[in-house]
């Protein structure tokens, strides 16, 4: 055993690590996410022990939306990341396609990429424990294309970093859905969140989808309100999303970043 | 002769730094134009521009006539380009990889397109086989497959003979000077292959720092410089320019 050869090792990864700002942030990211979720999951079963009668239901259906919305989101994030891993990039910019086509082909292959996952662990939970999603009916597909469309937005904003940064950005497409479980309300009502956060979780479309599957679940009862709100703030983003996409091309066509994306 | 290409006053500056100076240069119908120059002298910035890849800050490129900055979408259809710095997906066959870009740009009838260039590319052997399983002579002939898919009218190669043994390389040469003659195309060829850009460029363009620094037919520099070959006008120039700065 070289003492030296060892230290060496270490420096290598060191290195990497303190002059990277980003791969430090991700390192302090993961535990603090992690902990804010569960506390506040926690929080919410010590306080309300007796709210749902049927719990391995109701979490295990959240955990099913909520992983079509992951599913969703990193498909679209792993075909642009696909491009910039085998150097294909700057290919599929000369070729003649318009933003508008590769967003199309970008929101129908990860549709499909994510049914591939989705559909057999929707199909095992049945014979496994029991349960089925489709008790939550018809409103379950506007659910799923809620959260598909939430979904995508998500996958386009982190998409329009790496068109913008390159593959620097690619720490933010995996995380970026922990940042927002926590505030998503997946497990707990919107309550359980101290004031402010209750404030910025509104604005988003997952408070209102995974309230509405709860209500159902819970109290079978729909509340075709929750899907409204939710529908019209992913119209919004979805707007912001898409005129983010533009703007980052526009932006990388200014600053070279299409040329050596991939190196 | 008509012009494919006319490149006017043509600047890119990247917050302080300017890549590309007020450069101007035309390409004609079925003429292969040699760009030279060291490392970082503005070649590839130049060849985004005209690719529309990268918006320049100053000047246009025409090409057939249309700006690409207005006209992208419809001149990328005629154009494309290689360069060993960008691959293909390797986890695809050959055969994948060309379709794929045979639908991106539109072609009609892409199996008999596929069938045709890998006859003349020599691809029937490995057409099935994953890309990144190939050599790299082999993958360069399937990047040759690639910018040729849909019969582009202008190509941009870039280092097309980079890293390869010289029999490939030789193939390479002789395929792109046939396939330019037989099809009218105009070629901007960007290389440190002072031989290849002397047997297949009809003029050259030399570039420094940014600046179009010479420009004429490979004779015309070498006699100009009183140097016995391309390669010594080269490496004059680029010592002027060295101690210029």
């Amino acid at each position: 055993m070289s003492l030296n050869r060892i230290i060496g090792l270490f420096l290598r990864h060191f290195f990497l690590i303190k002059s990277s700002l980003p791969r430090i942030l991700d390192l302090i990211y993961w535990p603090t996410i992690q902990i804010i979720l569960w506390g506040f999951i926690s929080k919410f079963f010590t306080a309300y022990s007796d709210y749902y009668n049927n719990t391995v239901g109701v979490i295990l259906t959240c955990a099913i939306l909520y992983d079509f919305l992951f599913r969703s989101s990193i498909s679209f994030n792993m075909l642009f990341l696909e491009e910039i891993w085998s150097r294909n990039f700057t290919n599929l910019f000369i070729a003649p396609m318009r933003i508008s086509e590769i967003i199309t082909a970008l929101v129908g292959t990860a549709l499909i990429r994510t049914l591939i996952g989705l559909v057999p662990a929707i199909l095992i939970t049945s014979p496994l424990f029991g349960i089925s999603i489709l008790k939550l009916g018809i409103p379950l597909f506007f659910l799923f294309l809620s959260l598909y469309i939430f979904g995508i937005t998500l996958g386009l904003f982190v998409s329009s970093g790496l068109l913008r940064y390159g593959p620097a950005f690619e720490n933010i497409a995996w995380s970026s859905l922990f940042l927002l479980a926590p505030l998503g309300c997946i497990y707990y009502p919107i309550e359980i969140l101290p004031d402010f956060f209750q404030n910025v979780a509104r604005g988003l479309p997952l408070v209102y989808i995974f309230e509405e599957a709860r209500s159902i679940l819970v109290n079978q009862v729909v509340n075709y309100s929750n899907i409204k709100n939710a529908f019209i703030l992913n119209a919004i983003y979805l707007f912001v999303g898409v005129s983010l996409f533009y703007y980052s091309f526009s932006q990388a066509r200014k600053k070279g970043s299409l040329i050596n994306i991939g190196e | 002769m008509q012009k494919s290409v006319i490149v006017e006053n043509l600047s890119k500056n990247y917050f302080k730094k300017e890549a590309v100076k007020e450069i101007s240069f035309t390409i004609n119908e079925n003429e292969i134009l040699g760009l030279l120059g060291p490392n970082g002298c503005g070649k590839t910035t130049t060849i985004a521009m005209m690719l529309g890849l990268l918006k320049p800050s100053n000047g246009r490129v025409v090409i057939h006539g249309l700006d690409i900055e207005k006209n992208r979408i419809s001149l990328l259809h005629k154009m494309n380009f290689i360069s060993p710095y960008i691959e293909l997906p390797k986890k695809l066959s050959v055969k994948e990889n060309l379709i794929v870009y045979g639908k991106l740009y539109g072609v009609k009838f892409i199996s008999e397109r596929i069938k045709y260039l890998s006859e003349k590319l020599r691809l029937e052997e490995f057409i099935n086989k994953k890309t990144g399983e190939l050599s790299s002579g082999q993958k360069n002939r399937v990047s040759l497959a690639k910018a040729l898919i849909n019969e582009p009218s202008i190509l941009f190669l870039d280092e097309p003979t980079a890293s390869l043994d010289p029999e490939t390389g030789d193939f390479v040469r002789s395929f792109i000077e046939k396939i330019s003659k037989e099809k009218k195309m105009s070629i901007l060829l960007a290389s440190h292959n002072m031989d290849e850009v002397k047997r297949l460029c009809r003029n050259v363009l030399m570039m420094n720092n940014g600046v179009i620094i010479d420009k004429g037919t490979p004779d015309e520099l070498i006699k100009k410089h009183g140097k016995r070959n391309l390669e010594e006008v080269f490496l004059k120039l680029n010592r002027n320019n060295h101690e210029l700065k």
